[in-house]
This record gives C-alpha cells, structure tokens and sequence, in this order.
C-alpha cells in the first residue's frame, strides 16, 4: 500500500504565532511553541508532531504572512 | 523516513508566492489582508501577469500594499481607488487594473466612485476587505458594521434608529449593468481561501477581457478592532457576519 508522506517548512522570524495553521491541521501536527519567541516576540508555529504532516497545505493556505511551504512524497 | 528525507525540492507541492517580496508584513497577528494578498500575488504569478497588472492601494490598513506584492502600484486618496482605476485602464487598456480597498474605504467615503465605476462598466476589478469596521483608525464603526455589534465609537452596539443599517454594498452593485461579476467569499478555511482565489482568478481575467466591472468582496475578520484572538474572530465571523453578508456568487454574466 502506498503512503503520503508530508512535511512543512515554517519560517519562525516571520509567523506571528496567529494559531490560524495550528486549528487549520487536520492531523494536528503543528502547535505554537509554549515558551519560546522569535525575534519579534511571537510565539511561533512549529511541526510538534512531524510524523502526523500528509503535506495537504491547509496550514499554508490559511497563513496571513505566507510563512508555511510544503513538502509532499508517496512511498510505495 | 524524518522530514529531512522529504524537504526536498522535487516534493515542494507549496511554496511563497515570488511577487510576495521578503518584507514582513504590518498587520496584526491572523489578519485576513495578508492571505488575501498572498492570493492576488499567487493568482498574478499563476496567470503570468506581474508585468501587466497595476494595483490600486486605498487608504485603511492596506495603505502599504504596495509594500508586499511587487507589481505597479498607485496609492489613491481615500475611497478614490475606483476613479483612479478608471483613468489607469482607459490609459492603457492592455493593463490589469484591479483596486483593493476596505469596507470604510468603499462603503463610506468611497461609496459614490465605486458606484459610478461599476455603473460605468469599467474593465477594472474591485477587490474588497469586508471586516465590518475601520481597522487602522482604532476600530470606529464602518457602514457595514452589524447591528449590536460593538466598536469604538458604537460601544453599546451598533444601534439601528441611531445609525441606521449595516450596507450590504455588493448586494447594490450586482443591480448595475456595468458589473459582470459580483461575488462574496471569505479565506477562514483551506477550502474557503481556494474559492476566494478562484474567484481573484476570475475578476482579473474578466479585466484583461473588457467584460466589465468585477467585484470580490472578501468578508474578512480585524482581531485587533473586534477584540478577539484571530481564531475567535473567524468563528465569531462564522457565526456573525455571514448571516448578513452570506457567501457566495452573486452575479455572474461572462460565459466560462
Ligand atoms: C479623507 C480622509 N478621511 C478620513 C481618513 C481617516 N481614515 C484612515 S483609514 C480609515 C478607514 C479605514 O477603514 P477600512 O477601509 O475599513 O480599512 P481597514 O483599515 O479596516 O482595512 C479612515 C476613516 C483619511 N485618511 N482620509
Ligand atoms: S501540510 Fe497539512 S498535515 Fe501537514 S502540517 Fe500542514 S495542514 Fe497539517
Ligand atoms: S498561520 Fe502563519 S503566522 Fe499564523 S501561527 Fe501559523 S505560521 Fe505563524
Ligand atoms: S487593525 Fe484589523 S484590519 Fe488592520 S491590520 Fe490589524 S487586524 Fe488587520
């Protein structure tokens, strides 16, 4: 059976940690991070769950400061 | 298999727009302006247009437009986007003028030039940020605020006999002859930002065209101006704006 594998590239200097990709995952892969800040003093987006990515773009879809690109294979 | 295995450049299936230049952008945290104008810089890639295309910026949050996306941009006076459009395609017609202008920018001030502009027929699209307030002013109540909904200078809510009633403005212009197409739409979800860009798609051809004039009012969440984090405010729109301003086309006479 073949598998999509998926993976996201987020620029954290440039999120504003808005939460609109974390709520727009379907497999819940990203979170804000809890503590730590870019240098704006967002807390960022960050792939808390890598593994889970099926790389189907709702998370760059819905970012306001186009911060998210995606990443897609299949593994047969 | 780690995501090192699969960030690779031949398995990219999404990347930032090109015409979306490095600077960061200046509105607030979640604010619908930055997707929208994601969109157009994907739309105007996607089309091949970079070079065609002239902007027209207003005056509201997205005075700095002309900042982000790297086309030709004129920033007009307030509410003025659509005269000025006017006179940039009537100049040269083989250009795609589109303005992009705010509900205070075009319901208020602006409300006589994007009328006649559209009753003109002018081959210009009107993209348009409805988010129920003014943004960059602090928040004051816009034409199109809601009934009870609360703003700065309306901190009781919105009151009918007092302020008379919210303006569904697009629902006007798909009464004029000049508008070809007329639709609503929203970018709080995947699948509601891909109509939106759809429908982008749409008016900036229907300029290149000569059909007519093209209005996309995207109706749009201001966190900052509502009071809300950016996840309440789509939901709060969700539930709120869309019963007023419901999605969807509400005029369309180019044959696709
Ligand atoms: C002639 C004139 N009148 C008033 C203003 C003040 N003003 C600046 S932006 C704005 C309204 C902006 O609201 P909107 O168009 O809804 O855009 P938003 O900021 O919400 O995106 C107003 C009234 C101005 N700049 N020029
Ligand atoms: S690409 Fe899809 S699955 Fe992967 S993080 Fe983004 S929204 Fe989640
Ligand atoms: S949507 Fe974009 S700006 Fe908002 S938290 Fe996610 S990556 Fe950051
Ligand atoms: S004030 Fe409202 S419209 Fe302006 S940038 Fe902030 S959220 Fe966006």
């Amino acid at each position: 059976m073949s598998k999509v594998l998926g993976a996201v590239e987020i620029n954290r200097e440039r999120c504003k940690g808005c939460d609109l990709c974390v709520v727009a995952c379907p497999t819940d892969v990203l979170l804000l991070q809890p503590k730590e800040v870019n240098n704006r003093g967002y807390h960022f987006a960050f792939a808390a769950d890598p593994d889970k990515c099926i790389g189907c773009a709702s998370c760059a879809a819905v970012c306001p400061d186009a911060c998210i690109e995606v990443y897609r294979m299949v593994v047969k | 298999m780690t995501p090192q295995d699969i960030i690779r450049p031949e398995n990219k299936v999404y990347a930032r727009p090109a015409l979306l230049n490095e600077n960061n952008m200046h509105y607030c945290p979640g604010c619908s302006h930055g997707v929208v104008h994601k969109l157009i810089a994907e739309v105007l890639e996607e089309m091949g247009l970079a070079d065609k295309a002239i902007g027209i910026a207003p005056v509201g949050c997205a005075v700095f437009a002309y900042n982000y996306v790297d086309i030709d941009w004129i920033e007009a006076a307030h509410g003025r986007a659509p005269a000025v459009a006017t006179a940039v395609k009537r100049l040269d017609p083989t250009r795609m003028v589109f303005t992009y202008q705010g509900d205070g920018d075009l319901a208020a001030i602006g409300t006589c030039e994007a009328i006649h502009a559209a009753n003109r027929a002018e081959n210009i699209a009107i993209i348009f940020i409805n988010n129920g307030i003014y943004g960059m002013t602090g928040g004051q109540m816009a034409p199109t605020t809601l009934e009870g909904m609360k703003t700065s200078t309306t901190p009781y809510g919105r009151r009918v006999e007092l302020n008379g009633y919210p303006l569904a403005i697009t629902n006007l212009m798909t009464q004029l002859d000049g508008t070809c197409y007329v639709t609503r739409q929203a970018v709080h979800t995947p699948a509601a930002v891909r109509k939106t860009k759809a429908a982008i798609r749409q008016a900036f051809s229907n300029s290149m065209d000569g059909s007519g004039t093209s209005v996309v009012e995207v109706v749009s969440t201001c966190a900052s101006g509502w009071k809300m984090t950016p996840v309440q405010a789509n939901k709060w729109m969700e539930e709120n704006m869309f019963a007023k301003y419901p999605l969807g086309d509400l005029k369309n006479t180019v044959q696709q």
